[in-house]
C-alpha cells in the first residue's frame, strides 16, 4: 500500500498545490514541498526498514502491491519496489525538494500550474521505477511526457517552444516504438505459453526466436536510448535541458535520463538476454562514442546550461557501456553513476539557473571573474565541475571507476577509450570553471552571492555527493540485491 | 602512538574545510595559526608516531573503514606505514610546516590569505594519504588530489588568464599521466585481483613470471601516471609553467613533495619493476634523458623560478635513473635531501623576489650578496647542495650515490654512468650561473622590501638541514632497506671513491665555467649567444626543446578545431533536415491547396490518369 501513497501523495500535492495557488503563490511552494518531503521520510521509513527485511534471501520484492487492473487483457497494477527501484525513487524525492527549492524565486507566473506539473512529473518518473506490469509501465512512460512539455514549453527559454516540441517527438515516438515492442511480446507470450499477461515477472524468460527477440529488444532499446540519452538519439537533450527552467532542467538531467538507464537495466536485458548479448558490441560502441563525443561538445559550448547538459551525454555513456559489461562491478558502476550524475548534474542546473537569475544571461563569454564577487557560488561551481571531471572522493568517480573496473575484465579496448573519457571531462570542467568564475572581471558583474535558500540546496547535495564518494557502502549494499537478481533473471554469466 | 596515525592526514584536512568555509570570517591571525599550526601538529604526531615504527619491526596497517565492497573488489581507507611511507610522511610534514610558517609572511598581504591555507591544507592532506595509502585507489585518491591542489594553488592568483592556463595545462597533462595510470589500476586488478599494495606485489610475483608481458604493460602504465606526475619527459611540458603560482605553493608542490610522488609510486610497487626488465630499462632512460633535457634547459633560462623548476625537472630525472637501475634507497635518499635544499632554493628565490618588488629575471638582478646576506648565505647553501659541493652537502652523497650505482648496479652500465655524470657539470653550470647573476655584480634593483623574522628562520631552518641530511646517509639507508630490496654490485673496474672524484673534479669544472661566463669575463657568454650555432641552441633550450610547440600543434590545436568545428553538432543538423524536409513538403502541398475547382478537376484527372496508365502497364 505504501507504494501508492508515494504517488498519491504526489498527484494529490500537484492538485492541492494549483489550488492554494489561487490564494497565495507561497502556499504552493509550501504544500509542493511538504508533499515531497513527506515522500521523502515515507522513502527513508522504507528504506530503513528494507535492510531489516532484506535477511530473507528469495524475496525479490521489498514491498509490492498487485491488483487486477483490467482482467480480459491481463493487465494489473503492480508496483513492486527493491533495491535498485528504491534508490532511484530516493534520488526522485531528493532532487524534487531542490527542483522546488531552486524555484522558489525564478517562477513567478501561474506558480500553481507550475508545481502541479513538477509533482506530476515525479509522480510519473516514480511510477515508472515502481511498476512491473508493461502496460502500467508504458502508462507511467507517458505521464512523464506531458507534464515535462508544459514545464519546459511555460515556463522555459528564449527557444522553449521549439525544444518542447523535439522533445515531445523524440520521446513520443521513440515511445511508440516500445509500445509495438510490448504488445509484440504480449502476443508472443501468448503464443507460447497461452496466457495473455503483461506482468514483468511472467514474461520474464519468453521464449523467443532469435531475430524476433532482436527487433522487439531493439524497440524497447530504442526508447530508452532516446531517454538515456544514446548516441545518435541525443540531439533533443541539449536544446531541452537550455530551455528548461532550472527545476525542469534538474529532474531532466538528474530523473528523466534515469528512467533510460533503469529502462535498460530492468527490461532490455533481462526479458532478452540473448538478443542484448548479440546487441553487446554495437552498445558498448555507442556508449563510448557517446562518452567521448559528449566530451568534445561540451567543451566547445558557449552557453553555459549547454555545455553542462553536453556533460550528460558523456556520463551516461558510462551508464550504458556499464549495463552492456553485464558483470557485478560494471553494472554496481552503472547504477552509482546514475544516481550520482543527477545529484552532480542538478547541482550545476542549480547553479546555471542562480546564475541566470542575476546575471540575465547563459553565455560564458559575458561571465568570468565571478570568484571576486561571489566566492561561495563560485565555490561551489569548482566543487561540482569537480565532481564532474570526476574526483576522486566524490560519487561520479565511485561510478564511473566501477564501471571502468568491471568493463575492463570482457572489454579492455572500450574501456581505455572510456577512460581517455575521463580525462576530456576535464577539459570541459576546467574550461567553465575557467571562463565563468576565474579571469579578470571584466563585465564589471556585481551581485548577490549565495542566499541562505540557494546555499542550504547546494551544502546538501555537496554533502550527498562527499558521502556517495567516501562511504558509498550503503547505498551499494542496498541495490545490490536487486542487481543480483536481474543477474539471475537474465542468466548468470550471460 | 602508532595508532595516532590516521591524524596526521585528518587534521590538515579538518582544517582545510573550515579554512574553505569559513575563512572568511576569520582574523588573519586565526586563518595562521590554523593554516601552519595544523600541519605543525601533523608534523610532531609524525615524529611521535617514528621511534614506535622503528621499533616495531613490522610495519604498520590502519584501516579506518572500507571503502567500497563490491564482488571482491574490497578497496579500504587504510594505511599502511613501513620505513618508505614513514620517510616521506616526515619529510612531507616537515617541510610542509616550515613552508606554510613561512607563508604566513609571505602571503600577509594577499587577499585569498584563507584561501590560499585551504588550498595548502588540503594539498598536505591529499599528499599524506597518497604516502600512506595501502591500496592503489586510495593512492590514486591522493593522487588526484595533490593535482587538484597543484592546479588550484598555480591559478592562485586567478584574475590574470596566463596563470588559469598555467594551472590547465598542469591539471591536464598530469591527467594524461592519471590516464594511462587508472588503466593499469584496471589491469593490475583484473588480473591479480586485488589493489592492496603489498598483497598485489606478492600476488604479481607468485602469477607473474620475469618478464611476463603482463608485468611490463602493467609496469609501463603505472609510469606513464609517474612521469605525469613527476614532470618527466614526455610529459615534463607542465612543470615549468607552474611556476605561475605563489612562491611557497612551487617550493612545496612543485620541488619538494608533489613532483616526487612518481618516484614514489614506482619504489612503492618496485616488485612489478623487476618482474619487468624492459620497463625498468624505461624508468632509466626516461631519467637519464630528462635529467639532461631538463639540465640545458635550466642553463637558458632569465627566470629564476623557471631555472629552479627545470632544476627540479633535472633532479628527478635522478630519481628515475636510481630506480630504473634498482636503486630504490637511494631515490629515496634523493628524494629527502632534494626536498630540503630545492624548497630552501624556492625559499630564498622568494625572498630575493620579494625584495625586488617581484622581479623575476635573474638579469635585472645582481649584486644583493651584502644587501640580503640571509637569503643569500642560504642560497649558496642550498645551490652547492644541488650541485653536489663534496663532502660538505648532502646532495653530493646522495646524487653521486645514484651516480655509482647506475655504474655499479647489475641493470646499470657506462652510458646510464656517463649522462648522470653530465648532468653533475650541467647542474653545477646553471646553479653557480644564477647564483653569480643574482647575487654577485653590479646591483641592478633597488631593494625594496625586507623578509621579517618568519620567513628568515625558515630558510636558515632548511639551509641547516640541507647540509647535514647528507650525514644521514648509512643509518636511513639501513632503515629503507627494511622496506625496499637492497642492490648487489654487479660492475667492476671503478670504486666508489673514483666515481666520486669524477664528479668532485665535474662540479669544479661547472663552478670555474660558471664564473668564467657570468662572472669574471661576460663578454664570452655575449659572444657565444652572437654565435649562430649556439644562438640557435639557446633558443631551442630556453623554449624547453619544443615539446609546447610540438604539443600544441599535433593535440592541442587539432582538437580544439575539431571541437570548434562541430560545435553545433552534425547529428543535430540531420535532425534538423528532416524537420525542414517536412516543413517543405507541407508547404508544397499546402500550395495546392487553392481552392479553385479548376485545379482540382485537371488534378483528378491527372491522378486518374496516372493511376489508368500504371494499372495497364503492370
Amino acid at each position: 500500500m505504501i507504494l501508492v501513497w508515494f504517488i498519491a501523495i504526489l498527484l494529490g500535492g500537484g492538485i492541492l498545490a494549483a489550488v492554494a495557488a489561487r490564494v497565495s503563490a507561497a502556499a504552493a511552494r509550501w504544500i509542493a514541498l511538504a508533499a515531497i518531503a513527506a515522500d521523502f521520510a515515507l522513502g527513508l521509513l522504507l528504506w530503513t526498514g528494507a535492510e531489516r527485511t532484506s535477511m530473507a534471501p528469495d524475496s525479490r520484492w521489498i514491498e509490492q502491491v498487485n491488483w487486477t487492473w483490467i482482467p480480459q487483457f491481463g493487465i494489473h497494477f503492480h508496483f513492486a519496489v527493491d533495491g535498485l527501484s528504491l534508490l532511484l525513487m530516493m534520488l526522485t524525492f531528493f532532487l524534487g525538494i531542490l527542483a522546488v527549492l531552486a524555484s522558489w524565486t525564478e517562477i513567478t507566473e501561474n506558480v500553481g500550474f507550475f508545481h502541479l506539473n513538477l509533482l506530476w512529473v515525479l509522480a510519473g518518473v516514480v511510477s515508472v521505477f515502481l511498476a512491473m506490469d508493461l502496460f502500467l509501465f508504458y502508462f507511467a512512460w507517458e505521464l512523464m511526457l506531458v507534464p515535462m512539455y508544459f514545464l519546459i514549453a511555460m515556463w522555459g527559454h528564449e527557444r522553449r517552444v521549439y525544444a518542447a516540441i523535439k522533445f515531445f517527438l523524440f520521446t513520443q515516438l521513440s515511445g511508440l516504438l516500445m509500445l509495438v515492442a510490448i504488445l509484440a511480446l504480449y502476443f508472443l507470450h501468448y503464443a507460447s505459453t497461452g496466457v495473455y499477461t503483461f506482468q514483468y515477472d511472467q514474461l520474464l524468460g519468453t521464449a523467443l526466436p532469435p531475430r524476433t527477440e532482436f527487433w522487439i529488444m531493439l524497440g524497447f532499446f530504442i526508447a530508452f536510448a532516446v531517454k538515456l540519452p544514446v548516441f545518435p538519439l541525443h540531439t533533443w537533450l541539449p536544446d531541452a535541458h537550455t530551455e528548461a527552467p532550472t527545476a525542469g532542467s534538474i529532474v531532466l538531467a538528474g530523473l528523466l535520463l534515469k528512467t533510460g538507464g533503469y529502462g535498460i537495466l530492468r527490461f532490455v536485458v533481462p526479458l532478452f538476454p540473448n538478443a542484448a548479448r548479440e546487441f553487446t558490441p554495437i552498445a558498448m560502441t555507442l556508449g563510448v562514442v557517446g562518452i567521448l563525443y559528449g566530451a568534445i561538445l561540451a567543451f566547445a559550448q558557449a552557453d553555459l546550461k549547454r555545455l553542462v547538459a553536453y556533460t550528460s551525454v558523456s556520463h551516461l555513456g558510462f551508464v550504458l557501456v556499464g549495463i552492456f559489461a553485464w558483470n557485478e562491478l560494471a553494472l554496481q558502476g552503472a547504477v552509482m553513476t546514475m544516481l550520482c550524475h543527477g545529484i552532480s548534474t542538478g547541482a550545476l542546473f542549480v547553479l546555471a539557473g542562480a546564475l541566470q537569475e542575476r546575471l540575465h544571461t547563459r553565455e560564458l563569454s559575458r561571465m568570468g571573474g565571478l570568484w571576486t564577487t561571489i566566492p561561495r557560488l563560485s565555490g561551489a561551481g569548482l566543487f561540482f565541475a569537480l565532481a564532474s571531471l570526476g574526483l576522486p572522493g566524490l560519487g561520479d568517480f565511485v561510478g564511473e571507476f566501477l564501471v571502468l573496473f568491471g568493463a575492463f575484465r570482457s572489454h579492455p579496448l572500450i574501456t581505455i577509450l572510456a577512460t581517455i573519457g575521463v580525462l576530456f571531462a576535464t577539459f570541459y570542467a576546467l574550461r567553465l570553471v575557467q571562463r565563468a568564475f576565474h579571469g579578470e572581471n571584466v563585465h564589471r558583474l556585481s551581485v548577490r552571492d549565495l542566499v541562505p535558500r540557494e546555499w542550504v540546496v547546494v551544502a546538501l547535495m555537496a554533502v550527498s555527493l562527499l558521502w556517495l564518494g567516501l562511504y558509498p557502502r550503503p547505498v551499494l549494499d542496498t541495490f545490490s540485491p536487486a542487481i543480483d537478481h536481474l543477474h539471475v533473471a537474465a542468466g548468470v554469466g550471460r | 602512538m602508532l595508532s595516532l596515525l590516521w591524524l596526521v592526514p585528518a587534521i590538515p584536512l579538518a582544517t582545510a574545510a573550515i579554512l574553505a568555509l569559513f575563512g572568511a570570517r576569520l582574523t588573519r591571525r586565526a586563518v595562521a595559526a590554523m593554516g601552519a599550526g595544523s600541519i605543525g601538529v601533523s608534523c610532531v604526531i609524525s615524529l611521535l608516531i617514528a621511534p614506535a615504527l622503528l621499533t616495531s619491526e613490522t610495519p604498520y596497517r590502519q584501516t579506518l573503514w572500507t571503502w567500497i565492497d563490491v564482488a571482491q573488489f574490497q578497496p579500504r581507507i587504510g594505511f599502511y606505514l613501513d620505513a618508505m611511507s614513514l620517510l616521506m610522511m616526515l619529510v612531507v610534514t616537515l617541510v610542509s610546516f616550515l613552508i606554510h610558517l613561512y607563508s604566513t609572511e609571505f602571503m600577509e598581504e594577499d587577499e585569498g590569505y584563507s584561501r590560499f591555507f585551504a588550498y595548502m591544507n588540503l594539498f598536505v592532506a591529499s599528499m599524506v594519504v597518497l604516502v600512506l595509502a595501502d591500496n592503489l585507489l586510495l593512492l590514486y585518491l591522493g593522487w588526484e588530489g595533490v593535482g587538484l591542489c597543484s592546479y588550484l594553488l598555480i591559478g592562485f592568483w586567478y584574475r590574470d588568464p596566463a596563470n588559469g592556463l598555467a594551472a590547465r595545462k598542469a591539471f591536464i597533462v598530469t591527467r594524461v599521466g592519471d590516464t594511462a595510470m587508472a588503466v593499469g589500476l584496471f589491469m593490475l586488478f583484473h588480473s591479480l585481483g586485488t589493489l592492496e599494495i603489498q598483497r598485489l606485489m606478492e600476488q604479481a610475483q607468485a602469477q607473474w613470471a620475469g618478464g611476463s608481458p603482463y608485468a611490463t604493460a602493467a609496469a609501463l602504465l603505472l609510469l606513464g601516471g609517474a612521469v605525469g606526475k613527476s614532470a618527466q619527459l614526455p610529459l615534463q611540458t607542465w612543470l615549468p609553467d607552474a611556476m605561475a603560482g605563489p612562491t611557497p605553493t612551487s617550493a612545496l608542490i612543485h620541488a619538494a613533495t608533489m613532483v616526487t610522488a612518481g618516484v614514489y609510486l614506482i619504489a612503492r610497487t618496485n616488485v612489478l619493476y623487476t618482474l619487468a626488465p624492459d620497463a625498468q630499462l624505461a624508468v632509466a632512460v626516461v631519467g637519464a634523458v630528462t635529467l639532461l633535457v631538463a639540465g640545458f634547459s635550466a642553463l637558458t633560462q632569465s627566470d629564476i623560478k623557471r631555472v629552479l623548476a627545470y632544476s627540479t625537472v633535472s633532479q628527478i630525472g635522478y630519481m628515475f635513473l636510481a630506480l630504473g637501475v634498482g636503486a630504490w634507497s637511494a631515490a629515496l635518499f634523493h628524494f629527502m635531501t632534494h626536498a630540503f635544499f630545492k624548497a630552501l632554493l624556492f625559499l630564498a628565490a622568494g625572498i630575493v623576489i620579494e625584495a625586488l618588488h617581484h622581479e623575476h629575471n635573474i638579469f635585472r638582478m645582481g649584486g644583493l650578496r651584502r644587501e640580503l646576506p640571509v637569503a643569500f648565505w642560504t642560497f649558496v647553501a642550498g645551490g652547492c647542495a644541488l650541485a653536489g659541493l663534496p663532502l660538505i652537502t648532502s646532495g653530493y652523497f646522495s646524487k653521486d650515490l645514484i651516480i655509482w650505482e647506475a655504474w655499479s648496479s647489475p641493470l646499470g652500465g657506462p652510458l646510464l654512468w656517463a649522462a648522470g655524470m653530465a648532468g653533475v657539470l650541467l647542474t653545477a653550470l646553471y646553479t653557480f650561473r644564477l647564483i653569480f647573476l643574482v647575487f654577485s655584480g653590479a646591483r641592478k634593483t633597488e631593494v625594496s622590501h625586507r623578509s621579517g623574522f618568519r620567513m628568515k628562520a625558515t630558510v636558515i631552518v632548511l639551509a641547516a638541514l640541507a647540509v647535514v641530511s647528507g650525514y644521514w646517509k648509512s643509518p636511513l639507508l639501513d632503515f629503507l632497506h627494511t622496506a625496499l630490496p637492497s642492490m648487489e654490485e654487479a660492475h667492476a673496474g671503478m670504486t666508489e671513491t673514483m666515481s666520486g672524484v669524477v664528479a668532485a673534479a665535474l662540479f669544479a669544472a661547472g663552478l670555474f665555467a660558471a664564473y668564467l661566463f657570468f662572472l669574471a669575463k661576460p663578454q664570452y657568454s655575449g659572444a657565444a649567444a652572437r654565435n649562430p650555432v649556439f644562438g640557435t641552441l639557446h633558443r631551442y633550450w630556453f623554449s624547453g626543446w619544443g615539446f609546447d610547440w610540438l604539443y600544441n600543434r599535433v593535440f592541442v590545436r587539432p582538437l580544439l578545431g575539431a571541437a570548434r568545428i562541430n560545435r553545433n553538432d552534425f547529428v543535430d543538423a540531420i535532425c534538423a533536415g528532416i524537420a525542414r524536409f517536412t516543413e517543405g513538403a507541407n508547404h508544397l502541398l499546402a500550395a495546392t491547396q487553392t481552392g479553385r475547382v479548376r485545379w482540382y478537376a485537371a488534378g483528378i484527372a491527372a491522378g486518374a490518369v496516372i493511376f489508368v496508365g500504371v494499372a495497364i502497364l503492370l
